[in-house]
Protein backbone atom coordinates (compact mmCIF):
# COMPACT_ATOMS: atom_id res chain seq x y z
CA UNK A 1 0.00 0.00 0.00
CA UNK A 2 1.02 3.25 -0.70
CA UNK A 3 1.64 4.69 2.67
CA UNK A 4 4.83 5.92 4.35
CA UNK A 5 6.21 2.78 6.68
CA UNK A 6 7.66 4.45 10.05
CA UNK A 7 11.09 3.31 10.15
CA UNK A 8 14.16 4.41 11.80
CA UNK A 9 17.49 5.84 11.07
CA UNK A 10 20.04 3.01 11.00
CA UNK A 11 23.17 4.97 10.14
CA UNK A 12 24.18 8.33 9.15
CA UNK A 13 26.76 9.28 7.62
CA UNK A 14 28.40 12.75 6.38
CA UNK A 15 29.61 12.87 2.67
CA UNK A 16 30.17 16.66 2.79
CA UNK A 17 29.54 20.11 4.35
CA UNK A 18 26.15 19.53 2.85
CA UNK A 19 25.59 15.57 1.74
CA UNK A 20 24.14 13.34 3.90
CA UNK A 21 23.70 9.55 3.38
CA UNK A 22 20.83 7.96 5.86
CA UNK A 23 20.16 4.30 5.94
CA UNK A 24 17.05 2.54 7.22
CA UNK A 25 15.41 -0.81 7.16
CA UNK A 26 13.24 -1.07 3.93
CA UNK A 27 13.12 -4.97 2.44
CA UNK A 28 10.71 -3.60 -0.80
CA UNK A 29 12.54 -4.68 -3.93
CA UNK A 30 14.60 -1.63 -5.13
CA UNK A 31 15.92 -1.00 -8.49
CA UNK A 32 18.83 1.78 -8.97
CA UNK A 33 17.28 4.68 -10.40
CA UNK A 34 14.04 4.14 -8.63
CA UNK A 35 13.04 6.54 -5.84
CA UNK A 36 11.39 6.54 -2.11
CA UNK A 37 9.29 9.65 -1.13
CA UNK A 38 10.38 10.08 2.28
CA UNK A 39 8.42 11.58 4.81
CA UNK A 40 10.29 14.19 7.52
CA UNK A 41 7.63 14.45 9.87
CA UNK A 42 6.22 18.16 10.57
CA UNK A 43 8.25 19.57 7.45
CA UNK A 44 7.36 17.21 3.90
CA UNK A 45 7.40 14.52 1.88
CA UNK A 46 10.25 14.44 -0.84
CA UNK A 47 11.47 12.25 -3.29
CA UNK A 48 14.48 10.89 -3.64
CA UNK A 49 16.48 8.16 -5.10
CA UNK A 50 18.19 5.12 -3.79
CA UNK A 51 21.90 5.29 -3.29
CA UNK A 52 22.37 2.02 -1.36
CA UNK A 53 20.81 -1.24 -1.85
CA UNK A 54 21.20 -3.93 0.07
CA UNK A 55 18.87 -6.99 0.78
CA UNK A 56 17.17 -5.49 4.14
CA UNK A 57 18.42 -1.61 3.81
CA UNK A 58 18.03 0.88 1.90
CA UNK A 59 19.96 3.95 1.98
CA UNK A 60 19.44 7.79 0.58
CA UNK A 61 21.93 10.57 -0.08
CA UNK A 62 21.14 14.16 0.06
CA UNK A 63 22.21 17.75 0.04
CA UNK A 64 21.27 20.27 1.87
CA UNK A 65 18.51 22.59 -0.17
CA UNK A 66 15.38 23.68 1.69
CA UNK A 67 13.61 23.12 5.08
CA UNK A 68 12.74 19.21 4.66
CA UNK A 69 16.01 18.55 3.60
CA UNK A 70 17.41 20.36 6.16
CA UNK A 71 15.81 18.75 9.02
CA UNK A 72 16.51 15.64 7.93
CA UNK A 73 20.56 16.24 7.78
CA UNK A 74 20.00 17.02 11.51
CA UNK A 75 18.36 13.72 12.53
CA UNK A 76 20.32 11.68 14.14
CA UNK A 77 20.17 7.58 14.27
CA UNK A 78 17.12 6.12 15.86
CA UNK A 79 15.24 8.74 14.79
CA UNK A 80 11.67 8.11 12.63
CA UNK A 81 11.32 9.16 9.27
CA UNK A 82 8.34 7.91 7.06
CA UNK A 83 9.16 5.78 3.44
CA UNK A 84 6.99 5.20 0.35
CA UNK A 85 8.04 3.07 -2.53
CA UNK A 86 10.12 2.50 -4.25
CA UNK A 87 8.33 4.34 -7.53
CA UNK A 88 9.10 4.95 -10.67
CA UNK A 89 11.26 3.16 -13.72
CA UNK A 90 15.19 2.66 -12.88
CA UNK A 91 17.74 2.15 -14.78
CA UNK A 92 17.60 -0.52 -17.84
CA UNK A 93 21.05 -2.15 -16.71
CA UNK A 94 21.43 -2.94 -20.54
CA UNK A 95 24.81 -2.78 -23.27
CA UNK A 96 28.44 -3.66 -23.14
CA UNK A 97 30.46 -0.95 -23.34
CA UNK A 98 28.93 1.69 -21.00
CA UNK A 99 30.12 5.22 -19.42
CA UNK A 100 28.12 6.59 -16.61
CA UNK A 101 27.94 10.31 -16.02
CA UNK A 102 26.94 11.89 -13.05
CA UNK A 103 26.71 15.87 -11.82
CA UNK A 104 26.25 17.19 -8.35
CA UNK A 105 23.71 15.20 -6.30
CA UNK A 106 23.34 13.19 -9.48
CA UNK A 107 26.24 10.98 -8.04
CA UNK A 108 24.18 9.71 -5.48
CA UNK A 109 21.65 7.35 -7.07
CA UNK A 110 24.73 6.31 -10.10
CA UNK A 111 26.66 3.80 -7.56
CA UNK A 112 23.54 1.33 -7.31
CA UNK A 113 23.73 1.53 -11.03
CA UNK A 114 27.88 0.85 -11.08
CA UNK A 115 26.78 -1.92 -9.00
CA UNK A 116 24.51 -3.32 -10.87
CA UNK A 117 26.69 -3.81 -14.19
CA UNK A 118 29.33 -5.19 -11.72
CA UNK A 119 27.39 -8.15 -11.15
CA UNK A 120 26.63 -8.93 -14.74
CA UNK A 121 30.74 -8.85 -15.26
CA UNK A 122 30.32 -5.30 -16.80
CA UNK A 123 32.84 -2.50 -15.79
CA UNK A 124 31.60 0.74 -16.22
CA UNK A 125 33.36 4.11 -17.15
CA UNK A 126 32.46 6.89 -14.83
CA UNK A 127 32.74 10.79 -14.93
CA UNK A 128 31.51 12.65 -11.87
CA UNK A 129 31.26 15.86 -11.44
CA UNK A 130 31.25 18.52 -8.90
CA UNK A 131 31.84 22.36 -8.66
CA UNK A 132 34.73 22.15 -6.67
CA UNK A 133 36.46 19.00 -4.84
CA UNK A 134 34.45 19.75 -1.57
CA UNK A 135 31.29 18.95 -3.09
CA UNK A 136 32.28 15.59 -4.67
CA UNK A 137 31.19 12.75 -2.57
CA UNK A 138 31.71 8.73 -3.19
CA UNK A 139 34.81 8.74 -4.73
CA UNK A 140 35.96 6.10 -2.33
CA UNK A 141 33.35 4.19 -2.47
CA UNK A 142 33.60 3.96 -6.50
CA UNK A 143 37.69 4.04 -6.06
CA UNK A 144 37.41 0.37 -4.01
CA UNK A 145 35.40 -1.06 -7.84
CA UNK A 146 38.53 -0.56 -9.55
CA UNK A 147 36.89 1.09 -12.60
CA UNK A 148 37.56 3.81 -14.79
CA UNK A 149 37.13 6.49 -13.10
CA UNK A 150 37.42 10.21 -14.57
CA UNK A 151 36.66 13.31 -11.69
CA UNK A 152 36.19 17.05 -12.88
CA UNK A 153 35.38 20.03 -11.12
CA UNK A 154 34.51 23.74 -12.48
CA UNK A 155 36.91 25.16 -10.74
CA UNK A 156 39.77 22.63 -11.41
CA UNK A 157 40.30 22.26 -7.38
CA UNK A 158 40.48 18.25 -8.60
CA UNK A 159 40.70 16.33 -11.43
CA UNK A 160 39.33 17.53 -15.10
CA UNK A 161 39.38 21.04 -14.62
CA UNK A 162 35.71 22.06 -16.56
CA UNK A 163 32.27 20.57 -17.00
CA UNK A 164 31.85 16.94 -17.12
CA UNK A 165 30.22 17.01 -20.33
CA UNK A 166 33.32 18.37 -21.56
CA UNK A 167 35.02 15.43 -21.01
CA UNK A 168 32.58 12.80 -22.26
CA UNK A 169 32.67 14.41 -25.68
CA UNK A 170 36.46 13.93 -25.12
CA UNK A 171 36.00 9.90 -24.55
CA UNK A 172 33.42 9.41 -26.05
CA UNK A 173 35.40 10.16 -29.44
CA UNK A 174 37.98 8.00 -28.29
CA UNK A 175 36.06 4.99 -26.82
CA UNK A 176 32.74 3.44 -28.23
CA UNK A 177 30.47 3.06 -25.71
CA UNK A 178 27.17 1.41 -26.51
CA UNK A 179 25.21 2.89 -23.91
CA UNK A 180 25.33 6.44 -21.80
CA UNK A 181 23.71 6.69 -18.04
CA UNK A 182 23.36 10.19 -16.53
CA UNK A 183 21.84 11.94 -13.54
CA UNK A 184 23.08 15.44 -12.99
CA UNK A 185 21.74 19.05 -13.51
CA UNK A 186 19.01 18.64 -16.54
CA UNK A 187 21.29 20.78 -18.91
CA UNK A 188 24.24 18.86 -18.46
CA UNK A 189 21.92 16.00 -19.52
CA UNK A 190 20.35 17.72 -22.32
CA UNK A 191 24.25 18.25 -23.56
CA UNK A 192 25.47 15.26 -22.86
CA UNK A 193 22.10 13.88 -24.94
CA UNK A 194 23.13 16.24 -27.94
CA UNK A 195 26.48 14.61 -27.55
CA UNK A 196 25.27 11.29 -27.93
CA UNK A 197 23.41 11.46 -30.73
CA UNK A 198 24.22 7.39 -31.89
CA UNK A 199 24.58 5.69 -29.10
CA UNK A 200 21.89 4.14 -26.53
CA UNK A 201 21.00 7.04 -23.63
CA UNK A 202 19.22 6.95 -20.46
CA UNK A 203 18.77 10.30 -18.35
CA UNK A 204 16.91 10.30 -14.68
CA UNK A 205 14.76 13.64 -14.74
CA UNK A 206 13.84 15.61 -11.96
CA UNK A 207 10.72 16.96 -11.31
CA UNK A 208 8.63 18.37 -8.21
CA UNK A 209 6.99 15.44 -7.04
CA UNK A 210 3.75 15.39 -5.02
CA UNK A 211 1.63 12.04 -5.07
CA UNK A 212 4.36 9.75 -6.45
CA UNK A 213 1.57 7.26 -7.32
CA UNK A 214 0.88 9.02 -10.88
CA UNK A 215 -2.52 10.79 -10.39
CA UNK A 216 -2.22 14.23 -8.67
CA UNK A 217 -0.36 15.39 -12.19
CA UNK A 218 2.03 17.54 -10.51
CA UNK A 219 5.75 15.94 -12.56
CA UNK A 220 4.49 15.21 -15.45
CA UNK A 221 6.68 15.82 -18.52
CA UNK A 222 5.52 16.16 -22.65
CA UNK A 223 2.66 14.30 -23.53
CA UNK A 224 1.50 13.40 -19.87
CA UNK A 225 4.72 11.53 -19.44
CA UNK A 226 4.63 11.20 -15.53
CA UNK A 227 8.29 11.48 -13.90
CA UNK A 228 6.95 9.33 -10.46
CA UNK A 229 5.34 6.50 -13.24
CA UNK A 230 6.51 6.68 -16.67
CA UNK A 231 10.14 8.06 -15.13
CA UNK A 232 12.17 9.19 -13.43
CA UNK A 233 14.90 7.83 -16.31
CA UNK A 234 14.14 7.92 -19.57
CA UNK A 235 15.87 6.73 -22.78
CA UNK A 236 17.02 8.58 -26.00
CA UNK A 237 13.36 7.23 -27.85
CA UNK A 238 11.17 9.08 -25.31
CA UNK A 239 13.63 11.72 -24.38
CA UNK A 240 13.88 12.95 -27.99
CA UNK A 241 9.98 13.89 -28.19
CA UNK A 242 9.74 15.52 -24.29
CA UNK A 243 9.90 19.15 -25.25
CA UNK A 244 10.22 20.11 -21.51
CA UNK A 245 13.84 18.56 -21.37
CA UNK A 246 16.66 20.58 -20.44
CA UNK A 247 14.20 23.35 -21.13
CA UNK A 248 11.46 23.61 -18.27
CA UNK A 249 10.38 22.18 -15.39
CA UNK A 250 7.11 23.23 -13.48
CA UNK A 251 7.15 24.87 -9.75
CA UNK A 252 4.35 23.24 -6.90
CA UNK A 253 1.86 25.25 -8.66
CA UNK A 254 2.22 23.91 -12.28
CA UNK A 255 3.64 27.19 -13.37
CA UNK A 256 7.11 26.77 -15.82
CA UNK A 257 10.14 27.75 -14.60
CA UNK A 258 13.02 27.95 -17.49
CA UNK A 259 16.36 26.29 -16.67
CA UNK B 1 -3.52 14.51 -14.58
CA UNK B 2 -4.99 18.14 -15.31
CA UNK B 3 -2.81 21.50 -14.95
CA UNK B 4 -1.18 21.10 -18.38
CA UNK B 5 -2.22 20.57 -22.07
CA UNK B 6 0.19 17.19 -22.91
CA UNK B 7 -1.69 15.41 -19.46
CA UNK B 8 -5.39 16.19 -20.90
CA UNK B 9 -4.31 15.31 -24.07
CA UNK B 10 -3.03 12.21 -22.98
CA UNK B 11 -6.44 11.30 -20.96
CA UNK B 12 -8.01 12.69 -23.76
CA UNK B 13 -6.61 9.99 -25.86
CA UNK B 14 -7.50 7.22 -23.47
CA UNK B 15 -10.94 7.88 -24.01
CA UNK B 16 -12.29 10.25 -22.16
CA UNK B 17 -15.51 12.51 -23.44
CA UNK B 18 -13.83 15.47 -22.09
CA UNK B 19 -11.82 16.92 -19.56
CA UNK B 20 -12.36 18.76 -16.45
CA UNK B 21 -9.28 21.01 -15.23
CA UNK B 22 -7.69 21.41 -12.23
CA UNK B 23 -10.05 23.63 -10.25
CA UNK B 24 -8.23 27.18 -11.13
CA UNK B 25 -8.46 30.44 -8.87
CA UNK B 26 -7.10 33.97 -9.91
CA UNK B 27 -3.35 34.11 -8.74
CA UNK B 28 -1.25 30.27 -8.54
CA UNK B 29 -0.93 28.55 -5.49
CA UNK B 30 1.33 25.72 -4.80
CA UNK B 31 -0.93 23.90 -2.88
CA UNK B 32 -0.38 22.34 0.59
CA UNK B 33 3.43 21.02 1.71
CA UNK B 34 3.12 16.93 0.78
CA UNK B 35 2.27 14.27 2.80
CA UNK B 36 -0.65 15.67 0.31
CA UNK B 37 -1.84 12.10 -0.76
CA UNK B 38 -1.25 8.62 0.30
CA UNK B 39 -3.32 5.37 -0.06
CA UNK B 40 -5.32 3.61 2.72
CA UNK B 41 -7.14 0.58 2.61
CA UNK B 42 -10.21 1.42 0.12
CA UNK B 43 -9.24 4.52 -1.18
CA UNK B 44 -7.28 7.31 -1.56
CA UNK B 45 -7.27 10.46 0.98
CA UNK B 46 -5.43 13.82 -0.09
CA UNK B 47 -5.04 17.42 0.48
CA UNK B 48 -3.54 19.14 -2.66
CA UNK B 49 -4.82 22.48 -1.37
CA UNK B 50 -5.78 23.57 -4.69
CA UNK B 51 -2.71 23.96 -6.63
CA UNK B 52 -2.76 25.80 -9.72
CA UNK B 53 -1.11 28.29 -12.12
CA UNK B 54 -4.15 31.06 -11.82
CA UNK B 55 -6.10 31.82 -14.38
CA UNK B 56 -3.64 33.83 -16.44
CA UNK B 57 -1.46 31.16 -16.99
CA UNK B 58 -3.95 28.34 -17.58
CA UNK B 59 -4.50 30.21 -20.49
CA UNK B 60 -2.15 28.55 -22.83
CA UNK B 61 -2.74 25.17 -21.51
CA UNK B 62 -6.44 25.62 -22.23
CA UNK B 63 -5.44 27.07 -25.92
CA UNK B 64 -3.73 24.66 -26.51
CA UNK B 65 -6.08 22.06 -25.96
CA UNK B 66 -8.21 23.56 -28.20
CA UNK B 67 -6.09 23.30 -30.90
CA UNK B 68 -6.43 19.49 -30.63
CA UNK B 69 -10.01 19.68 -30.34
CA UNK B 70 -10.20 18.55 -27.09
CA UNK B 71 -13.64 19.14 -25.09
CA UNK B 72 -12.33 21.10 -22.18
CA UNK B 73 -14.44 21.59 -18.99
CA UNK B 74 -12.59 24.67 -16.57
CA UNK B 75 -13.20 23.85 -13.18
CA UNK B 76 -12.97 27.54 -11.48
CA UNK B 77 -12.90 28.26 -7.50
CA UNK B 78 -13.23 31.71 -5.67
CA UNK B 79 -13.54 33.31 -2.37
CA UNK B 80 -16.62 34.79 -3.26
CA UNK B 81 -19.72 35.94 -6.25
CA UNK B 82 -16.94 38.55 -8.09
CA UNK B 83 -14.03 36.29 -8.30
CA UNK B 84 -16.26 33.01 -9.60
CA UNK B 85 -17.80 35.90 -12.22
CA UNK B 86 -13.94 36.68 -13.25
CA UNK B 87 -12.70 33.28 -13.69
CA UNK B 88 -15.85 32.29 -15.22
CA UNK B 89 -15.52 35.26 -17.93
CA UNK B 90 -11.67 34.25 -18.79
CA UNK B 91 -12.13 30.97 -18.81
CA UNK B 92 -14.99 31.50 -21.55
CA UNK B 93 -12.41 33.22 -23.76
CA UNK B 94 -10.24 30.61 -23.48
CA UNK B 95 -13.27 28.49 -25.16
CA UNK B 96 -13.57 26.16 -22.48
CA UNK B 97 -16.76 24.20 -23.61
CA UNK B 98 -18.29 24.05 -20.12
CA UNK B 99 -17.94 25.46 -16.47
CA UNK B 100 -17.78 23.69 -13.21
CA UNK B 101 -18.34 25.61 -10.17
CA UNK B 102 -16.06 23.97 -7.79
CA UNK B 103 -18.08 24.53 -4.40
CA UNK B 104 -17.12 21.58 -2.63
CA UNK B 105 -13.50 21.66 -1.92
CA UNK B 106 -13.09 20.11 2.09
CA UNK B 107 -9.96 21.38 2.58
CA UNK B 108 -8.81 24.83 1.40
CA UNK B 109 -9.95 27.78 3.82
CA UNK B 110 -11.90 30.08 2.22
CA UNK B 111 -12.71 28.10 -0.67
CA UNK B 112 -14.71 25.17 -1.86
CA UNK B 113 -16.88 23.55 0.76
CA UNK B 114 -16.62 27.26 2.78
CA UNK B 115 -19.19 28.38 -0.13
CA UNK B 116 -20.56 25.22 -1.32
CA UNK B 117 -22.63 24.98 2.43
CA UNK B 118 -24.64 28.10 2.45
CA UNK B 119 -27.66 27.99 -0.42
CA UNK B 120 -28.34 31.27 -0.42
CA UNK B 121 -24.38 31.71 -1.69
CA UNK B 122 -24.49 28.89 -3.75
CA UNK B 123 -27.63 30.08 -5.50
CA UNK B 124 -26.06 34.04 -6.01
CA UNK B 125 -23.21 32.31 -7.48
CA UNK B 126 -24.79 30.10 -9.98
CA UNK B 127 -27.21 32.55 -11.12
CA UNK B 128 -23.90 35.43 -11.42
CA UNK B 129 -21.77 33.04 -13.48
CA UNK B 130 -24.93 31.86 -15.80
CA UNK B 131 -25.34 35.53 -16.41
CA UNK B 132 -22.21 36.42 -17.82
CA UNK B 133 -21.21 33.58 -19.91
CA UNK B 134 -23.35 31.53 -22.75
CA UNK B 135 -21.81 28.51 -22.01
CA UNK B 136 -23.14 25.71 -19.94
CA UNK B 137 -22.45 25.81 -16.50
CA UNK B 138 -21.94 22.67 -13.50
CA UNK B 139 -22.03 23.01 -10.69
CA UNK B 140 -20.12 20.73 -7.99
CA UNK B 141 -21.32 19.64 -4.78
CA UNK B 142 -19.82 18.29 -1.72
CA UNK B 143 -21.28 15.24 0.10
CA UNK B 144 -20.31 16.75 3.68
CA UNK B 145 -23.32 18.57 4.02
CA UNK B 146 -26.73 17.14 6.29
CA UNK B 147 -28.55 17.78 3.16
CA UNK B 148 -27.14 18.05 -0.51
CA UNK B 149 -30.20 18.14 -2.05
CA UNK B 150 -30.84 21.68 -0.47
CA UNK B 151 -27.48 22.81 -2.04
CA UNK B 152 -28.77 20.96 -5.22
CA UNK B 153 -31.94 22.68 -5.33
CA UNK B 154 -29.79 26.25 -5.27
CA UNK B 155 -27.84 25.23 -7.92
CA UNK B 156 -31.25 24.82 -9.90
CA UNK B 157 -32.70 27.96 -8.81
CA UNK B 158 -29.63 29.62 -9.77
CA UNK B 159 -29.98 28.56 -13.29
CA UNK B 160 -27.43 26.10 -13.09
CA UNK B 161 -26.91 23.26 -16.47
CA UNK B 162 -26.34 20.23 -14.52
CA UNK B 163 -25.45 19.03 -10.58
CA UNK B 164 -21.65 17.29 -10.69
CA UNK B 165 -21.96 15.07 -7.37
CA UNK B 166 -20.17 14.24 -5.45
CA UNK B 167 -16.58 15.88 -4.34
CA UNK B 168 -14.49 13.72 -1.95
CA UNK B 169 -15.47 12.93 1.65
CA UNK B 170 -13.24 15.24 4.74
CA UNK B 171 -11.49 12.39 6.07
CA UNK B 172 -9.00 12.10 8.07
CA UNK B 173 -5.35 9.23 8.77
CA UNK B 174 -3.48 9.10 11.44
CA UNK B 175 -0.57 7.46 12.11
CA UNK B 176 -0.33 5.00 15.23
CA UNK B 177 3.26 4.89 15.28
CA UNK B 178 4.16 8.86 14.82
CA UNK B 179 0.47 9.57 16.80
CA UNK B 180 -0.26 11.96 14.30
CA UNK B 181 -2.00 13.20 10.98
CA UNK B 182 -0.29 12.06 8.11
CA UNK B 183 -1.41 14.59 5.67
CA UNK B 184 0.34 18.02 5.90
CA UNK B 185 -3.24 19.80 6.13
CA UNK B 186 -4.48 17.14 8.33
CA UNK B 187 -7.66 16.68 7.10
CA UNK B 188 -8.03 15.88 3.61
CA UNK B 189 -10.67 14.35 1.03
CA UNK B 190 -11.52 11.42 0.35
CA UNK B 191 -12.27 9.00 -2.70
CA UNK B 192 -11.72 5.96 -4.62
CA UNK B 193 -13.83 2.84 -4.35
CA UNK B 194 -14.39 3.61 -0.40
CA UNK B 195 -17.18 6.40 -1.71
CA UNK B 196 -18.69 5.11 -4.38
CA UNK B 197 -21.77 4.04 -2.39
CA UNK B 198 -21.96 7.90 -0.65
CA UNK B 199 -21.80 8.94 -4.12
CA UNK B 200 -24.67 7.14 -5.44
CA UNK B 201 -27.14 7.57 -2.89
CA UNK B 202 -26.01 11.69 -3.30
CA UNK B 203 -27.07 11.33 -7.07
CA UNK B 204 -30.46 9.22 -6.46
CA UNK B 205 -31.41 12.21 -3.76
CA UNK B 206 -30.47 15.18 -5.85
CA UNK B 207 -31.74 12.94 -8.86
CA UNK B 208 -35.28 12.54 -7.38
CA UNK B 209 -35.37 16.52 -6.29
CA UNK B 210 -33.78 18.02 -9.47
CA UNK B 211 -34.77 18.67 -13.29
CA UNK B 212 -31.09 19.37 -14.43
CA UNK B 213 -28.79 16.78 -15.35
CA UNK B 214 -26.35 14.96 -12.84
CA UNK B 215 -22.69 14.19 -13.66
CA UNK B 216 -21.66 11.28 -11.08
CA UNK B 217 -18.24 11.14 -9.74
CA UNK B 218 -16.93 9.01 -6.76
CA UNK B 219 -15.45 5.64 -6.64
CA UNK B 220 -16.03 4.70 -10.05
CA UNK B 221 -13.77 1.83 -11.85
CA UNK B 222 -15.45 -0.42 -13.90
CA UNK B 223 -18.26 -0.10 -16.27
CA UNK B 224 -20.58 -1.81 -13.37
CA UNK B 225 -19.76 0.92 -11.11
CA UNK B 226 -20.54 3.63 -14.00
CA UNK B 227 -24.14 1.90 -14.61
CA UNK B 228 -25.22 1.88 -11.28
CA UNK B 229 -24.51 5.79 -10.85
CA UNK B 230 -26.62 5.81 -14.10
CA UNK B 231 -29.27 3.88 -12.80
CA UNK B 232 -29.08 6.32 -9.51
CA UNK B 233 -29.91 9.57 -12.32
CA UNK B 234 -26.33 10.48 -13.59
CA UNK B 235 -26.41 11.32 -17.48
CA UNK B 236 -22.82 11.11 -17.25
CA UNK B 237 -19.82 10.16 -15.21
CA UNK B 238 -16.63 11.56 -14.20
CA UNK B 239 -13.53 9.64 -13.19
CA UNK B 240 -10.10 10.50 -11.09
CA UNK B 241 -8.80 8.45 -8.40
CA UNK B 242 -9.71 5.33 -10.93
CA UNK B 243 -6.16 6.14 -12.76
CA UNK B 244 -4.88 4.74 -9.83
CA UNK B 245 -6.56 1.30 -9.74
CA UNK B 246 -6.58 0.64 -13.76
CA UNK B 247 -4.14 3.05 -15.13
CA UNK B 248 -4.69 5.84 -17.60
CA UNK B 249 -6.51 3.30 -19.92
CA UNK B 250 -9.60 3.36 -17.83
CA UNK B 251 -11.01 5.54 -19.92
CA UNK B 252 -11.66 3.40 -22.27
CA UNK B 253 -11.50 0.26 -20.93
CA UNK B 254 -14.87 1.65 -18.57
CA UNK B 255 -16.54 2.73 -21.99
CA UNK B 256 -15.86 -0.83 -23.16
CA UNK B 257 -17.43 -2.93 -19.75
CA UNK B 258 -20.26 -0.23 -20.13
CA UNK B 259 -21.40 -1.05 -23.42
CA UNK B 260 -20.70 -4.85 -22.69
CA UNK B 261 -23.11 -4.66 -20.13
CA UNK B 262 -25.74 -3.31 -22.41
CA UNK B 263 -25.60 -5.96 -24.85
CA UNK B 264 -25.48 -8.75 -22.32
CA UNK B 265 -28.46 -6.80 -20.81
CA UNK B 266 -30.74 -5.83 -24.27
CA UNK B 267 -29.84 -2.02 -23.97
CA UNK B 268 -29.26 0.24 -26.84
CA UNK B 269 -29.44 3.05 -25.58
CA UNK B 270 -28.08 4.76 -22.22
CA UNK B 271 -31.25 6.65 -21.53
CA UNK B 272 -33.28 3.60 -21.22
CA UNK B 273 -31.42 3.21 -17.73
CA UNK B 274 -30.57 6.65 -16.55
CA UNK B 275 -32.50 6.82 -13.40
CA UNK B 276 -34.38 3.32 -13.62
CA UNK B 277 -33.63 2.82 -9.83
CA UNK B 278 -36.35 5.29 -8.92
CA UNK B 279 -38.91 3.61 -11.04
Amino acid sequence: MNYPKITKILETKKETNNVKTIKFEYTNNTQPGQFFMIWVPGFDEIPMSVSYIEKDVKGITFKKVGDATKALFELKQGKKIGIRGPYGNGFKIEGKKILIVAGGTGIAMILPVVEAYIKKNILPTIIIGAKNKDELFFENRLKKLDLKIYVTTDDGSKGFKGLSTDLAKNIIKEYKFDTVLTCGPELMMKKLFEICSNISFQASLERYIKCGIGICGQCCVDNGLRVCKEGPVFDNKLLRNIEDFGVFKRNAAGIKIKF
Amino acid sequence: MDEDAGSMNRIFNSGAGAIVTKSIGLKPREGYPNPTVIELEHGILNAMGLPNPGIELIKDEIIKLKKYNITVIGSIFGSNIDEYEKLAEKMQQYKVDALELNMSCPHAKGYGLEIGYDPKLVKDITSQVKDSVDIPVFVKLSPNLTNIVNIARSAEAGNADAIVAINTIKAMKIDLELKTPILSNKIGGYSGKAIKPVGVRCVYEISKNVDIPIIGVGGITTGEDAIEYFMAGASAIQIGSGIYYRGIEIFKIVCDEIKIWMKKHGYKNLNEIIGVAHL
